[in-house]
């Protein structure tokens, strides 16, 4: 479904991934973990060519796409949900989802609002509530929702667990095992191992911009010695 | 002054709102979107206007040729927003933001004279609308249909709008990319083609704004910068990107400059006042204003910290050997000019304009480049030095050689003053400060008929008979150019320059580690206008007169050009950009009738080849070369 193989990605002179390869296989919910600065977003970002890594390939459903504008990236069906949230905060809610609509695509689930109420019970309360006055957690709910609009097959999702209350962190794990069961595959940033554990099917561990694990989650599990070196805070 | 009066310049000001809003709100939604500030918005309007003149004289008969022939001006003008979006804007989304003006500025070049060459120079007034050429009374006194009826479009307009902007997905996709529009590219909308059609409605808003003109304002060919002028001040004043903001500043500036009007020839405390004569500048008066209390606008919102997409600048390095000496051989030139001058007298003439523009250019790269602050009225301390220097000699008395040091001293008191305020604001907002009160200065200097000899300005401004001579004039005028930009090169390269360049950089570190950028940026923007203020006094005993023309906002962006053209970051970017700027405009002005269009079209081809400037690009490729 998506491959990433040996992204190399600088901000100005600082070299920030390093040989980054990360692949999502169909169906999949990979998880990308690691301290805060590892690399995480910045590989997000560089997959989306929001920044153009310098050297490496990124291969999503059998195309070479590191070239590619953004836009087309979105459209070819991978899905972007970033760590800031980046509501539109004038918008309402359904304007916020508006803008992330796109035609249905063959091979992926096709979503509306009723269907993303099931999801997220939250945003089917407050269709017209403006994005700027959403607590912390339904932002959280809108920002996946509005990229679900868009009808992807694989969505790429930056620490959706990060600074919202627990009680919304397990809806997350809900819905991400729901997007699971529909079908979308899922490339999740991480720090809370926990969290991770819940959803996730295998794990990288990325640190100074290399992976520096890789493997299915039981294994990580088994293997102490590297939770302590790349995740223990 | 009687209510009923009062009444009708109400109405009056309505209209000239209805107006107003129609150019502003295309310049608001295009800024708020594309990040680029259109300079080429007036040129959009004046275009409506002629466009219009021309399909209504042929189709204007009917009431429905008549609208129908305003829809298609402004539908015409739309296309020829999108051609310039499609070849021009769509290749410098992330050039600098002054970059773009640069280039839009040069669009506005060449509307001018392609509109010169398509309608020739006189002005046209356009026949009046069918069913609409009479006139009703209101308390009295006759109020123009038509007039009438504009004063409903302006409404009508910002309700089309609305609707637009909250029931479709493009006016959705447009207030979502106000907000954050690398987000809206990553859910899969493509910007390109939404930067287009912000353009498109913008230029027809704007085309549409002129159409209406036509049957009440003659169409001429200084409206594009009128209304660019008028439309930023709306834009700033109501908040960039904000519709309403747009509405609600349109209304106020075209009331207050109507009551202006209304109030007209009046005494306070035994002083005769003409309230009308501030119409002029009224409008700058209120930005200015806006700026200072309150510089989002009235109904826009503080900025969020925006992602710059420009490069980081590279620092500002001293001259290497090779540099150096090709300065002195450039320096050793200039002293032995005046030997050929025998042959070729009209050089020392250019020589001397070239020299004060390096000066003038010089001291605005001072404040631009390694101060980071745009100054959009770099031309008021020129003013004041130029005026100064006249005043001094013509109501004071004083001698060419004294009063030469006095210019410097009233422009840098000007700096001061105005400076004051200018360094509380970044970006835009302080662009535009800087143009407000330029454009004070212009119309304090245009409209004091008693002061500053009005429109005619002063003359008789003549050097000392020790300088009399042209070549002799000409050594004082390299005497002072060479001497201000060593000293403005030794203050950039001294701590005071690092301090500047850091409060450009990072403000909050360069506070964090205890400099004072305010008074930093203060100060330098008092030294830019001491050195401008020089470029003014010389400039004004060259010609032997001065005039509110030669200090107008023609004289700040031609300086812009100056530094761009040169490159912002070089130290030699500034010298290098007035001569050639200088001297390219005079070749061009002396051998083409259409020299404004042949300036334009040289500065896109600079802009696009040169992201760098000139003095930049060649630097870059020496570096390369070496490397
Ligand atoms: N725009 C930027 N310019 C320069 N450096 C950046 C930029 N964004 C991130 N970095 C640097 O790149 C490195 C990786 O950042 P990234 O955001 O990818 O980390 P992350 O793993 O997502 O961390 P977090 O868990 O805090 O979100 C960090 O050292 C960070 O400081
Ligand atoms: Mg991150």
């Amino acid at each position: 479904m998506l491959k990433a193989t040996d992204l190399h990605t600088y901000y100005g002179q600082a070299h920030i991934l390093a040989g980054v390869s990360v692949e999502v296989r169909a169906g999949e919910v990979v998880v990308l973990l690691g301290r805060n600065g590892a690399g995480k977003s910045t590989t997000m970002k560089s997959i989306m060519g929001l920044v153009r890594p310098r050297a490496g390939t990124v291969e999503f459903q059998g195309r070479r796409i590191e070239q590619l504008a953004t836009h087309r990236i979105a459209r070819m069906g991978l899905g972007y949900v970033p760590e800031e949230r980046r509501i539109f905060t004038e918008l309402t809610v359904l304007e916020n989802l508006e803008v992330g609509r796109q035609a249905p695509r063959p091979g992926a689930p096709t979503w509306d609002f009723e269907k993303i109420g099931r999801l997220f019970p939250n945003l089917r309360e407050m269709p017209h509530r403006p994005g700027g006055r959403m607590s912390g957690g339904e932002q959280q709910m809108l920002t996946i929702a509005r990229t679900l609009m868009g009808n992807p097959a694989c969505v790429l999702l930056d620490e959706p667990s990060e600074g919202v209350a627990p009680v919304i962190v397990d809806q997350m794990a809900e819905a991400i095992r729901g997007l699971k069961s529909a079908g979308v595959a899922i490339l999740l940033s991480e720090q809370n191992l926990h969290f991770a554990m819940e959803v996730a099917d295998r794990a990288y561990i990325i640190e100074k911009g290399a992976i520096r694990f890789s493997g299915t989650m039981a294994a990580l599990a088994a293997n102490a010695e590297v939770q302590a070196q790349y995740l223990a805070v | 002054m009687s209510p009923d009066a009062i009444a009708v310049q109400f109405l009056n000001g309505l209209a000239g709102a209805s107006t107003l809003f129609l150019i502003a709100v295309g310049l608001s939604l295009i800024f708020g979107v594309t990040r680029i500030v259109n300079f080429a918005h007036g040129s959009f309007y004046m275009l409506g206007i002629y466009v219009a003149y021309s399909l209504v004289a042929r189709f204007g008969g009917t009431v429905l040729g008549f609208w129908a022939s305003l829809l298609v001006a402004a539908l015409a003008v739309a296309v020829i927003g999108v051609v310039v979006e499609l070849l021009l804007l769509r290749r410098i989304y992330h050039a600098p933001e002054l970059f773009q003006l640069l280039a839009t500025f040069a669009v506005v070049l060449i509307v001018r004279d392609a509109t010169l060459a398509l309608w020739g120079p006189e002005d046209l007034l356009g026949p009046r609308a069918p069913g609409l050429k009479g006139s009703v009374e209101i308390l009295g006194r006759q109020f123009p249909q038509y007039d009438l009826a504009l004063i409903f479009v302006g409404p009508a307009v910002l309700g089309l709008l609305w609707l637009v902007l909250t029931r479709t997905r493009f006016g959705i996709l447009i207030r979502a990319a106000t907000q954050d529009r690398e987000m809206v590219g990553a859910l899969g909308v493509n910007q390109a083609w939404l930067f287009t059609a912000v353009f498109a409605l913008g230029a027809f808003l704007a085309a549409f704004g002129g159409a209406l003109q036509a049957p009440r304002e003659p169409a001429n060919l200084g409206l594009d910068l009128v209304a660019i002028g008028e439309a930023f001040v709306v834009v700033v004043v109501g908040g960039m990107g904000s519709i309403p903001g747009a509405f609600l500043a349109a209304f106020i500036i075209a009331e207050i400059k109507a009551m202006c009007f209304a109030i007209g020839q009046t005494t306070i405390a035994g002083v005769s006042f003409s309230f009308s004569k501030l119409t002029l500048v009224v409008e700058f008066l209120v930005m200015a204003a806006v700026l200072i209390w309150r510089p989002w606008g009235l109904l826009g919102r503080p900025a969020a910290a925006t992602r710059n997409p420009a490069e980081i600048e590279a620092p500002i390095s001293p001259a290497d050997a090779r540099t150096r000496r090709f300065g002195f051989a450039v320096l050793a030139l200039l002293i032995v000019l005046p030997a050929f001058a025998q042959a070729f007298p009209y050089t020392l003439v250019l020589s001397i304009d070239i020299l004060i523009a390096v000066l003038f250019a010089a001291s605005l790269h001072f404040i631009m480049g390694p101060g980071g602050m745009h100054s959009f009225g770099h031309a008021a301390y020129f003013g004041l030095g130029a005026y100064g220097a006249g005043l001094l000699v013509k109501q004071a008395g004083w001698s060419m050689e004294t009063a030469l040091v006095g210019a410097p001293l009233i422009a840098a008191a000007g700096a001061l003053v105005f400076g004051w305020f200018c360094v509380r604001l970044s970006g835009v907002y302080l662009a535009m400060l800087t143009l407000a009160f330029a454009q004070i200065v212009w119309s304090v200097a245009f409209q004091w008929d008693d002061f500053t000899g009005g429109s005619n300005g002063i003359v008789g401004v003549w050097p000392a008979p020790w300088l009399s001579e042209k070549w002799a004039y000409y050594y004082l005028t390299l005497a002072c150019a060479v001497a201000g930009v060593l000293l403005l090169w030794r203050v950039l390269l001294a701590p005071f320059g690092y301090a500047m360049r850091a409060g450009r950089d990072s403000p909050l570190r360069a506070d964090a580690i205890g400099i004072d950028v305010f008074r930093v940026q203060w100060k330098a923007f008092m030294l830019a206008g001491l050195v401008c203020g020089v470029a003014g006094g010389l400039f004004a005993f060259s010609k032997g007169s001065i005039s509110p023309e030669a200090i107008g906002v023609g004289r700040s962006i031609d300086g812009l050009i100056m530094v761009l053209l040169g490159g912002v970051q070089t130290l030699a970017g500034p010298v290098v950009g007035a001569g050639l700027f200088t001297w390219l405009s005079d070749l061009i002005a002396r051998e083409f009738a259409y020299w404004r269009a042949a300036l334009g079209l040289t500065i896109l081809v600079l802009v696009l080849a040169f992201p760098l400037g000139v003095a930049g690009s060649v630097k870059r490729l020496f570096a390369r070369e070496a490397a």
